[in-house]
């Protein structure tokens, strides 16, 4: 049902989009071209852990093993995929799917700006553009429970996330400016062989709405009874974690078709059985 | 947890109730003031950097204003040699001075710089409604958000970042004031200036050169490095001081955008003539030190009476001394010996 509705709006976008304008181009197809993915993956033994907000903070939540790319999809990955899935180019994408900053400092449809790194992690693409990634490449984004399982780790440790330190560099991490510029591999992996869990961009997840966080952080939304309250999230279960909150807010601040500057992506995939 | 912060939400409350119930006069003034009417078209409304203040509303008509405002985050001097990553409304430490009336109808722009790396939004405690616009600001880096608000309180308001988490927004410098003249406006004076106070947390120790980054053990102690006026120690000092002429009346719009600490705000030298009590309606006469709460405002006035340099601390007086809450008004003009004279 979902699938119709969404093949329904893709056609009237098209015939309209043909109506209006007589210059465009031939209708380009919305059907997704496989892409060849040579990316590293990490195999992220499954675990318990306490989740940070929005669910019942004092039980576990399981996260099942999976694969996570070792780092973002980068502008080169990104590069291929475009070539392969025109509808997905800035001058072709529907804007249903992306707002008007999508892809907004490359110069054309398949130029990487010159002052980033083709190996550094694309960015400015929507959460849609990402799922879309993800599926050419015969995989998936992963669910918020997944990176933050993944992102409590640090060099030496499977759960860092109770060490002050660890926030405190973070939290640096986080102060850095303009690192989407850069290559991927910024700093050294973590225990997992994952890179740049922190401070270069923010990642899309798959669920990242799910957890939802309303502008006022200080107090309950009776919408969702688990959210942040009086200066801080009474459910919260680490409220000096201000690197945590800071990604909820983060996560909590963006729709699906929003593009910026500094929110990139990398892929995951459910382990075999 | 929960429950405690439910009975102190409940409590506050009961105390507002009965706070209101005792000024029936005030109440009803500010009661009023919904169904004033705009008139003419829609105006920009022209922001100030610190420390000066936009002109002031004088007789004018209640009318549709349009604020814009920016959230910009960015590098700059908290002290000589001293560099640290700010969070700010506009640019400036404090963000830009808000000025407008009571009965005006604002439509409010924040946008979120392009370049900024996190979410931001506003509470302005100028507003009557949800998180004083907080839910309706929430902002992505390069998104912009509107909303409309009615003033129906006169008074000078803070406003501040109010996104998780909330201390670390404001310790990076995420407040500044909003002002709602009464109708007919304040009293005219000579001068109007701007300061707000703020405390720093950052790595290193007061002094130490070079960036520094913020110590979330050090706000979470409440244990500032820094304490300044207008974002960095000598915003107020050297050719930045303040400076008015004998026989004026100087009027400041003083807030604290804390995180944490409480100011005692004080002029060495000079008696406050007037201070508009928290920043509200009541006024209290011949005042040395008042007191201002982080997330609260104070409207002092005094008239320079004799010439010379006059110091403006946070009398809490280490803060003044070793922590950077020190600021200047020279005072020029001709001697006033029958007021204040110095026998060799």
């Amino acid at each position: 049902m979902r699938n119709l509705i969404y093949i329904l709006v893709l056609f009237f976008s098209i015939s309209c989009s043909e109506k209006q304008d007589q210059k465009q181009p031939k209708p380009v197809s919305r059907i997704l071209t496989p892409v060849a993915d040579t990316k590293k993956m990490q195999k992220i033994e499954g675990g318990s852990y306490k989740p940070f907000v929005g669910k019942e903070t004092d039980s576990l939540v399981k996260v099942k093993t999976f694969y996570l790319d070792e780092t973002a999809v980068t502008n080169a990955e990104f590069l291929t995929f475009l070539k392969a899935n025109p509808q997905w180019t800035k001058s072709r994408v529907l804007r249903l799917f992306a707002d008007s900053t999508y892809l907004n400092h490359w110069k054309g449809d398949y130029e990487i700006p010159e002052d980033v790194s083709p190996e550094a992690p694309v960015t400015s693409i929507s959460w849609f553009a990402a799922k879309a990634y993800a599926e050419s490449v015969g995989k998936r984004l992963p669910t918020v429970d997944e990176w933050e399982y993944v992102a409590r780790a640090d060099e030496n440790n499977k759960n860092a996330a109770a060490t002050p330190e660890f926030t405190q560099r973070i939290l640096q991490l986080y102060q850095q400016k303009l690192m989407y510029k850069k290559p991927v591999k910024q700093s050294n992996p973590n225990i997992w062989g994952v890179y740049d869990m922190f401070g270069t961009i923010w990642e899309w997840t798959e669920d990242f709405s799910s957890v939802m966080m309303s502008g006022e952080s200080r107090k309950d939304n009776t919408t969702n009874e688990t959210l942040f309250c009086a200066g801080a999230s009474v459910t919260s279960s680490d409220l000096k974690n201000y690197a945590a909150f800071i990604r909820f807010a983060l996560r909590g601040s963006v729709k699906a078709d929003y593009t910026i500057n500094n929110l990139g992506f990398r892929c995951a995939r459910d382990a075999e059985n | 947890m929960k429950n405690s912060i439910m009975l102190a939400v409940v409590l506050s409350a009961t105390f507002a109730l009965n706070a209101c119930k005792q000024n029936p006069s005030e109440t009803s003034q500010s009661g009023n003031t919904e169904s004033i009417a705009v008139k003419g078209n829609a105006e920009e409304a022209k922001l100030t950097s610190p420390p000066l203040v936009p002109e002031p509303i004088g007789n004018r008509a209640a009318k549709k204003l349009i604020v814009r405002l920016e959230t910009i985050e960015k590098t700059g001097e908290l002290s000589d040699g001293t560099q640290y990553n700010f969070w700010t409304f506009g640019g400036t430490v404090p963000g830009s001075f808000i000025r407008a009336r009571v009965g005006d109808e604002i439509e409010f722009h924040l946008k979120n710089n392009e370049n900024s790396t996190f979410p931001h939004n506003i509470d302005l405690h100028a507003v009557n409604g949800p998180g004083g616009g907080a839910e309706a600001t929430f902002v992505a880096p390069g998104k912009e958000a509107v909303f409309n608000f009615k003033a129906l309180n006169p008074g000078l308001y803070v406003y501040h970042c109010a996104t998780a988490p909330v201390g670390m927004h404001i310790a990076n410098g995420m407040y500044g004031l909003i002002l709602i003249e009464p109708e007919g406006g304040l009293p005219k004076v000579d001068k109007e200036f701007y300061i707000m106070q703020g405390d720093f947390y950052t790595k290193g120790k007061y002094g130490d050169k070079g960036i520094q980054e913020f110590d979330m053990d050090k706000a979470i102690a409440e244990h500032p490095e820094y304490v300044v006026f207008n974002g960095k120690t000598g915003a107020l000092l050297g050719d930045n001081e303040l400076k008015v002429k004998v026989g004026e009346n100087v009027r400041f719009f003083v807030g604290n955008g804390g995180p944490n600490l409480t100011s005692s705000f004080h002029i060495i030298g000079e008696i406050f003539d007037k201070v508009y009590i928290e920043g509200g309606s009541k006024i209290n006469e011949n005042v040395q030190t008042t007191v201002i709460p982080p997330g609260g405002a104070s409207i002092v006035e005094f008239k320079a009476t004799v010439p010379g340099e006059y110091v403006i601390v946070d009398h809490a007086i280490f803060r003044a001394f070793n922590k950077g809450a020190l600021g200047k008004i020279k005072v020029v003009g001709d001697d006033n010996p029958k007021v204040y004279k110095k026998n060799n």
